[in-house]
């Protein structure tokens, strides 16, 4: 019945799965809507963007929305912040349900004045109708009006009508991080706190024969059983209380370092026997034979690859985690823990952790599923990190946190991993080796074209597949190996074939995935997943064949690309760059310029970019011109800056030389400032 | 042992070992936590400090080294409870993407603009040589930089 006759907005997916509008924002009598999203900060800037769209349904100013970090139990499951996909899940579900909670407040104002809700307007909370009365939603604030699903019955503005989104506003995070104030999740100083390290066997295929804990951790006191069995840990109290010799404050976390230097005896067993590589190709199922309709005049083929990539994010990973038996009582908003209880295991544990980890949901299915403890005993709070640029090692260090908590109850405990821990095990960004090959008709342009793929997988992230994605579950007793890598399908933005089905209107082509499974490096999604080499492939090799047919690699590209946004942001990139009348500077043979072009995911933005080149004895990018075509309500400045700034690192660690074998941050130096070329 | 030093003008005692870190020190004894750990090798400049007005890595600054000497944290930067005038430009320019080197960046770009009020952007790069941004926002940290150098100027001429 409800919403017959109306206009009804089909609800977003993540607004279908967390329907409950009072779960995505509140309205506070002080004057603050505080907002809830299941995404993350990851230094991206979401929280910001996500608070303008806020503002801007509810019409608010935007200092007036407060972002909450996610927390499991209180704010709604949107999975993982990943795939560039903040926006569209949960800035369109926060679009539609600010609408809806705009129109409420006024319904409610509508009905004490007895006038319709069209006779009133909103500006900065305040709702007022014609014969100047006036209130505002502060005034109206009361939970339980958002305590209802959504319908989808309220519209949200049309794009022509934003005020804030599509506006570069300051971002809400860094205000404190400049202060600076305690923010990441590296700052959390708790009462008591506890620093561990879990040691790990030095390299994949060691198995573990035994540990001598005891000279690395000098006096250092041992609690229990579970705790002497498991993880040397040190005591970190500032003294005082049973038997640890009195220590200044801070020592713990030098100690947990030196534990890394444990006396340790391992095997290396021989890798099992690589299985041949299973090959998914695109379309699915693959094209016949390519059709000749007109005879090829040449073939060309060349070959790219990209290296084993480490994330090399600028701060460890971290986690901090408490075990306690009763309802935790440290943090705020714990009463939905405390309701729980009755939820509880035998022991009634209590586990909370905080983390930088992309998703405060997968994360907490799978502690609970490792550690063998329901959902609800288990609470898991997002904490900003550094950068975080795909699947690093935040998870594995909240599982490290998790075990050492629950061998000490009632005492926090703080991991940090170290450089050795990151390079050591951390999941890399996949090796792949990419072979184009194309035919070319007598002007050169392409009558055939085959994509093939050899590398592991993309994604092992924890949820993601059947065995438990954390680093420490698979090294306990018992543990099952971290499986390897699937792939996504296409139509979610794929993995190792992300962007590898060409964007030119070619009369035919063929993609080739050859997924090896084994893995000699643990594996998982580094930024733009296969994205980047692909791209990189399939633009030098345009480039090769516009050489090869003498032509302007401009030209080359706007006679086969159909798309009219394709063309329009290659078009931009030209005019601005001034492509057609460049010249390098003093006639310099080390210096040239080249374009690519792309559209994300083969469904999301397009970009095109023209890069002036200089190489001598190293490579260096001397100047950027980049067009970007994202979505309508893209902030101008975070479409600008990221996209100026954020060259993938697979890029810059390539330009660089560098292999993920040897420590990334000596190589690292070289892409400081200086190197950092101009971008218009 | 007890090490003294001075921290942002104030005399610190902390008990502590001779080869410790100036880092743990300062975010674990005395909860300055706007100093960062990065990589812990003295190669990425999220930990630097000033000591003795000078930028110093301060993960690999044993505490004998700064014994008796003037170390500025990123804290100690600002004036009458005010960030310093880098600090602002990186706010007002929104200098940064994930903040998680910025400590760095605002004590090498004091460092620099203590000596030297009107750099060139190359001096402001060759400044910001030793600070790493993961993110990428390099070209909008010199252009905060630059800015901060004319605000510096504008104050100094006004007052």
């Amino acid at each position: 019945m409800a919403g017959s006759g109306e206009a009804r907005t089909a609800l977003p997916p993540s607004l279908a799965a967390n329907p409950r509008l009072g779960d995505w924002l509140r309205v506070l009598p002080g004057g603050v809507v505080e907002v809830r999203s299941g995404k993350v900060e990851l230094g991206q800037g979401v929280l910001t963007a996500l608070a303008q769209v806020a503002a801007e349904e509810l019409d608010v100013d935007v200092a007036r929305v407060r972002m909450f970090a996610a927390v499991t139990g209180i704010s709604p499951d949107e999975g993982t912040t990943a795939g560039s996909l903040s926006i569209q899940h949960s800035g369109a579900a926060l679009r539609v349900a600010c609408a809806e909670a705009r129109a409420i407040y006024l319904g409610v104002a509508a009905g004490r004045w007895d006038m319709p809700v069209g006779a009133l307007t909103v500006q900065d909370g305040t709702i007022a109708a014609q014969d100047g009365r006036t209130t505002s939603y502060w005034e109206l604030a009361d939970d339980r009006l958002l305590d209802r699903p959504a319908t989808g019955l309220a519209e949200p503005k049309a794009v022509p009508d934003y005020r804030i989104v599509g506006t570069s506003v300051p971002r809400v995070d860094l205000p404190d991080k400049l202060a600076p104030r305690p923010r990441f999740v590296h700052d959390m100083a708790l009462d008591g706190m506890l620093y561990g390290r879990v040691i790990r066997p030095p390299s994949r295929g060691a198995t573990l024969l035994d540990v001598r804990a005891e000279p690395a951790m000098g006096a250092a006191r041992r609690r229990d059983r579970r705790a002497r069995r498991e993880f040397p840990w040190r005591d970190h109290r500032t003294g005082g209380g049973g038997a640890a010799r009195r220590r200044p404050a801070a020592r713990g976390r030098e100690v947990a370092g030196r534990a890394r230097n444990c006396p340790m005896r391992t095997i290396c067993r021989p890798s099992s026997p690589p299985r041949p590589p299973r090959p998914a190709s695109w379309p699915n199922p693959p094209l016949p034979p390519v059709r000749r309709r007109r005879r090829p005049r040449a073939s060309h083929e060349a070959t790219y690859h990209r290296p084993y990539l480490a994330h090399a994010a600028m701060g460890p990973s971290t986690a901090t985690a408490l075990a306690s038996t009763a309802p935790v009582s440290t943090a705020p908003a714990s009463t939905a823990l405390a309701s729980t209880a009755s939820a509880g295991d035998e022991a009634g544990v209590r586990l909370e952790v905080w983390t930088h980890s992309q998703g405060v949901y997968p994360l907490r299915r799978e502690l609970a599923r490792a550690l063998k403890l329901t959902e609800d005993q288990v609470r898991v709070r997002h904490v900003e990190g550094a950068g975080c640029y795909g699947h690093n090692a935040a998870d594995d260090a909240a599982m490290d946190a998790a075990l050492l908590a629950l061998a000490v109850p009632g005492r926090p405990v703080q991991v940090v991993w170290s450089r050795a821990d990151e390079l050591g095990w951390e999941p890399y960004g996949p090796a792949a080796v990419v072979r184009v090959a194309a035919d070319v008709d007598a002007r050169g342009d392409v009558l055939s074209w085959q994509h093939e793929i050899w590398g592991n997988g993309h994604v092992t992230r924890p949820g993601f597949g059947r065995s438990i994605g954390l680093l420490a579950a698979s090294h306990r007793d018992g543990g099952e190996p971290i499986e390897p890598a699937a792939e996504p399908p296409l139509e979610r933005g794929g993995g190792a074939g992300r962007n590898a089905v060409p964007g030119y209107a070619f009369p035919a082509y063929r993609v080739m995935n050859h997924r090896l499974s084994v893995m000699p490096l643990r594996t998982s999604s580094l930024r733009s997943l296969g994205g980047f080499v692909n791209v990189f492939a399939i633009e030098s090799f345009m480039d090769e064949l516009a050489a090869a047919a003498g032509r302007d690699p401009v030209e080359y590209r706007l006679a086969q690309l159909a798309d009219p946004r394709g063309r329009a942001v290659i078009e931009a990139v030209v005019r601005q760059s001034g492509w057609a009348d460049w010249s390098p500077a003093g006639s310099s043979r080390s210096v040239g310029h080249g374009i690519g072009y792309a559209r994300y995911k083969n469904s999301s933005a397009y970009c095109a970019v023209v890069a002036e080149v200089e190489a001598v004895t190293e490579v260096r990018v001397r100047r950027l011109t980049i067009a970007v075509d994202g979505r309508p309500g893209d902030q101008p400045r975070r479409c600008r800056e990221p996209g100026r700034g954020r060259r993938d690192p697979g890029d810059q660690l390539d330009a660089e030389g560098t292999r993920a074998f040897r420590p990334l941050y000596r190589d690292q130096r070289h892409l400081g400032q200086l190197s950092d070329p101009a971008v218009l | 042992m007890r090490v003294t030093v001075l921290v942002n003008g104030r005399r610190e005692e902390v008990r502590t070992e001779r080869d410790t870190a100036l880092l743990y020190v300062l975010r674990n004894h005395l909860g300055l936590t706007g100093t960062r750990f990065g990589c812990g090798l003295g190669l990425c400049g999220a930990c630097l400090v000033l000591i003795d007005d000078r930028p110093a890595y301060s993960c690999d600054t044993p505490m004998w080294a700064v014994e008796d000497r003037d170390v500025t944290t990123v804290e100690g930067l600002g004036v009458s409870g005010r960030p310093h005038p880098a600090a602002q430009a990186i706010i007002d320019g929104q200098a940064a993407q994930c903040g998680y080197c910025i400590s760095g960046v605002v004590i090498s770009a004091a460092g620099l603009l203590a000596v030297n009020d009107a750099p060139s952007e190359d001096e402001v790069r060759a400044a910001l040589d030793r600070n790493l941004c993961r993110c990428g926002a390099q070209n909008r940290i010199v252009r905060a930089v630059l800015a901060a150098a004319s605000s510096l100027r504008a104050s100094r001429d006004s007052g």
